[in-house]
């Protein structure tokens, strides 16, 4: 589903990736762990399209498309969902109204009909549950006055209404108690499926508890330097990132 | 070249929606202002001679004054010799109704979204419809006349109520009130007329439609309403113009009489030709509106969208003369381009426990500058007085600027007074989380700005809300990244 070959990028010119290689078939969960500073947001960010990264070399394909040639609506529009370490506000707006754009403008760029106001609720009620989420806060200017649980839940809403087929969750788990964390995770778990793949971008491996993945790989300087399963979060946990550093 | 830079080369504005002008045969005065124009438009409008001193003297006044330079706008030297006062779609004879009215005239107004024909209507809008100088047209007269409730062309009122005119005429904005409304007062052609009678809730919206249609022709019409005790009645105006090379001016006047526990509650939303983007042709709008709240418990409220002409000079205003009474004044003035605007309000407290509310929110972008200016005035005896302003400003791009003037005077210990006042950009961080989400950049724009002019839009009357929430979007189309 997401192949990506020597991707090297940088902001402002300050090289940040250099030299990344991803597998991600459908049907799995990838964790990408490493120490601050190693590259996790801007892999996050470079995938969805954010125009301050530049792409310098490699390639990044997505269910057959170069994704260099497309902006991130119509990333978005293909199937790419990113999940934001920290959601943005935007006053007078509520999540409710932003969804309903975003629905219906991917619905019209697959050349179906808009969603009618009967239809549009139905499906919110629907997702409303998988994070336990109130119609009140959906009501609200979006991300305005929210907690740091309420705006993670509400992006894993917005994923749900959304249904990708790749999500990456960039630090989801960051300024969440255990109570929300769990919630969260719950959401996710439950929208996986074998059709679409999650990316979990993560510094610790807390997360990991709830949101079991496939694979782990471990992010430095740039480039991934060691990739296993679930037991590699374990010992990193135990042993640190150093492990890896002396090791290289 | 910077991302701003880049978006601003790309810049191309959606055409003017309203850019045609219609040809029907017109009557036309001679261009010039002097002493015997000012007679031939009173004597085609068969006025009695009491207005027509009236024109006389405020033109004697006229004469001395000088523009107004206090505003923070670049205003032109505008040559009132080169403009024609009065510009009429000929007609044979007197209309006896809507049905008599030229085809061709209510094609036009067709052609703006808006119908004429009673019958053909749905939705409860009674409208009077201004082209040029005169009023063409008002629909739902009977039904409305059943209620006692006077809504006609402003000549049309001088022929059947002098005495309502002339009771309330120029007393909330006298001729001699500033440059702009002492041209209006010398040669205003029509406008709308509208009386609420004692106890009457006005059982729909009323509204009129102004449109620029001939060449060289300033536009001066003048709305009068008056709303008796406990009364209401919700207005609303629109206006457009051709698209044309050079400027046109526009110095309108609004009076509004509000009596003991009425309301009144008037709605804009301008959108006259603002110019090409580099700034050529365009509507002069130099409006004076202002509301008198006479008798207690009395409201007045302004909404506003501002989105068109080439200078915006602009403040609907309340005076609160009856205690209790109340004033609001909510905005929402977008300029593109070179688009320039400086508009407010100014809220003068007398009566006791007057309450006042100001919500501004001006969108700047191109290389437009976008001033808001208010008064808020409490004197001696308005014990207990409120006043609530919040003034927005929204910056698209690094060309355009915004700018706030407010001016408080407070005369009473016991009132209290607040101003609270932002500043902020779109932030590459909101587009970027719409974006991320599928939303492309012009819709991504058009949500950003609409959540920001939200308590302003909320304010209008639904399908007016709808048009306003469009227009805003098709102002700012391609101007941001």
């Amino acid at each position: 589903m997401l192949e990506i070959k020597n991707l090297h990028a940088s902001i402002d010119d300050t090289k940040i990736l250099k030299g990344l290689n991803l597998n991600v078939n459908a049907g799995e969960v990838h964790a990408i762990m490493g120490p601050n500073g190693s590259g996790k947001s801007t892999l996050a960010s470079v995938i969805a399209g954010r125009e301050d990264y530049e792409v310098t070399d490699g390639e990044i394909n997505f269910s057959g498309n170069e994704l260099s040639d497309l902006g991130p609506d119509e990333r978005a529009r293909e199937g790419i969902f990113l999940a934001f370490q920290y959601p943005v506000e935007i006053p007078g707006v509520s999540t409710t109204n932003f969804m309903k754009t975003a629905v219906n403008q991917i619905r019209e760029s697959k050349g179906e009909k808009p969603l009618d106001a009967v239809a549009f609720l139905k499906l919110m009620k629907e997702k409303m549950k998988l994070v336990n989420i109130k119609q009140e806060l959906l009501s609200r200017s979006i991300n305005e006055g929210f907690s740091g649980g309420e705006k993670k839940r509400n992006e894993i809403f917005q994923m749900a209404m959304l249904d990708p087929k790749l999500s990456i969750l960039d630090e989801t788990d960051s300024g969440l108690d255990i109570d929300a964390l769990k919630i969260v995770s719950n959401g996710v778990n439950a929208l996986r499926n074998k059709d679409n793949a999650t990316v979990v971008v993560t510094h610790y491996q807390r997360l990991l508890d709830y949101i079991v993945p496939d694979y782990v790989h471990v992010l430095m300087d740039g480039r991934i330097v060691k990739s296993g399963d679930k037991t590699l979060a374990l010992e990193l946990e135990e042993k640190g990132y150093d492990w890896i550093k002396v090791k290289n | 070249m910077s991302k701003d830079d880049k978006i601003l080369k790309e810049f191309t504005s959606k055409e003017y929606e309203h850019g045609w002008s219609v040809d029907f045969d017109v009557d036309q005065a001679p261009k010039g202002l002097n002493e015997e124009v000012i007679r031939l438009i009173s004597s085609k409008k068969d006025e009695p001679s009491w207005l027509l001193e009236w024109r006389l003297d405020a033109f004697e006044t006229f004469k001395k004054m000088k523009e107004p330079s206090w505003s923070n706008l670049n205003i032109p030297k505008i040559d009132l010799q080169d403009i024609s006062y009065y510009s009429a779609p000929k007609k044979k004879k007197m209309l006896k109704s809507i049905d008599e009215v030229d085809p061709e005239l209510i094609k036009t107004f067709e052609k703006l979204g808006i119908s004429l024909q009673e019958q053909k209507r749905l939705s409860g809008v009674a409208v009077d419809a201004v082209i040029d100088s005169v009023s063409i047209g008002t629909t739902f007269k009977d039904k409305l006349g059943e209620l006692g409730i006077i809504f006609c062309s402003f000549s049309e009122a001088v022929k059947e109520h002098p005495e309502l005119v002339k009771k309330h005429l120029g007393k909330v904005i006298p001729a001699k009130d500033n440059y702009f409304a002492c041209l209006n007062s010398a040669v205003f052609s029509d406008g709308s007329f509208c009386y609420i009678p004692k106890g009457v809730r006005c059982p729909m919206e009323l509204s009129t439609y102004f449109r620029i249609n001939a060449s060289n022709t300033g536009q001066f019409e003048r709305t009068l309403i008056v709303a008796d005790e406990g009364s209401y009645v919700s207005y609303l105006e629109g206006c457009t113009a051709p698209m044309r090379d050079e400027n046109q001016l526009h110095a309108a006047v609004v009076e509004i009489h509000a009596e003991k526990d009425a309301e009144v509650k008037y709605s804009t939303v301008q959108n006259w030709y603002p110019g090409d983007k580099d700034g050529k042709g365009g509507i002069y709008n130099f409006v004076t509106k202002r509301g008198i709240c006479n008798g207690n418990n009395s409201k007045i409220s302004w909404t506003q969208v501002e989105t068109g002409s080439a200078i915006t000079w602009k403040y609907p205003s309340c005076i609160l003369k009856g205690d209790n009474s109340v004033g609001e004044f909510y905005s929402v003035a977008v300029t593109n381009n070179y688009q320039q605007a400086d508009t407010g309000t100014k809220m003068i407290h007398i009566g006791k426990n007057t309450k006042s509310k100001i919500i501004s929110k001006g969108i700047s972008a191109g290389f437009s500058q976008n001033s808001y200016r208010g008064h808020v005035n409490v004197l001696k005896r308005a014990s207990n007085s409120r006043n609530f302003s919040q003034c927005d400003s929204l910056l698209l791009g690094n060309n355009c600027g915004a700018h706030t003037f407010p001016y408080i005077d407070i005369e009473n210990k016991s009132s209290m007074v607040e101003h609270e006042a932002t500043t902020s950009k779109i932030g590459e961080d909101q587009i970027f989380y719409c974006l991320q989400r599928g939303i492309d950049e012009e819709n991504a724009i058009a949500l950003i700005v609409n959540g920001y002019a939200k308590e302003v839009l909320k304010q209008l009357p639904m399908e007016f809300s709808v048009e306003a929430q469009k227009l805003l979007s098709l102002t700012l189309e391609g101007s941001v990244g």
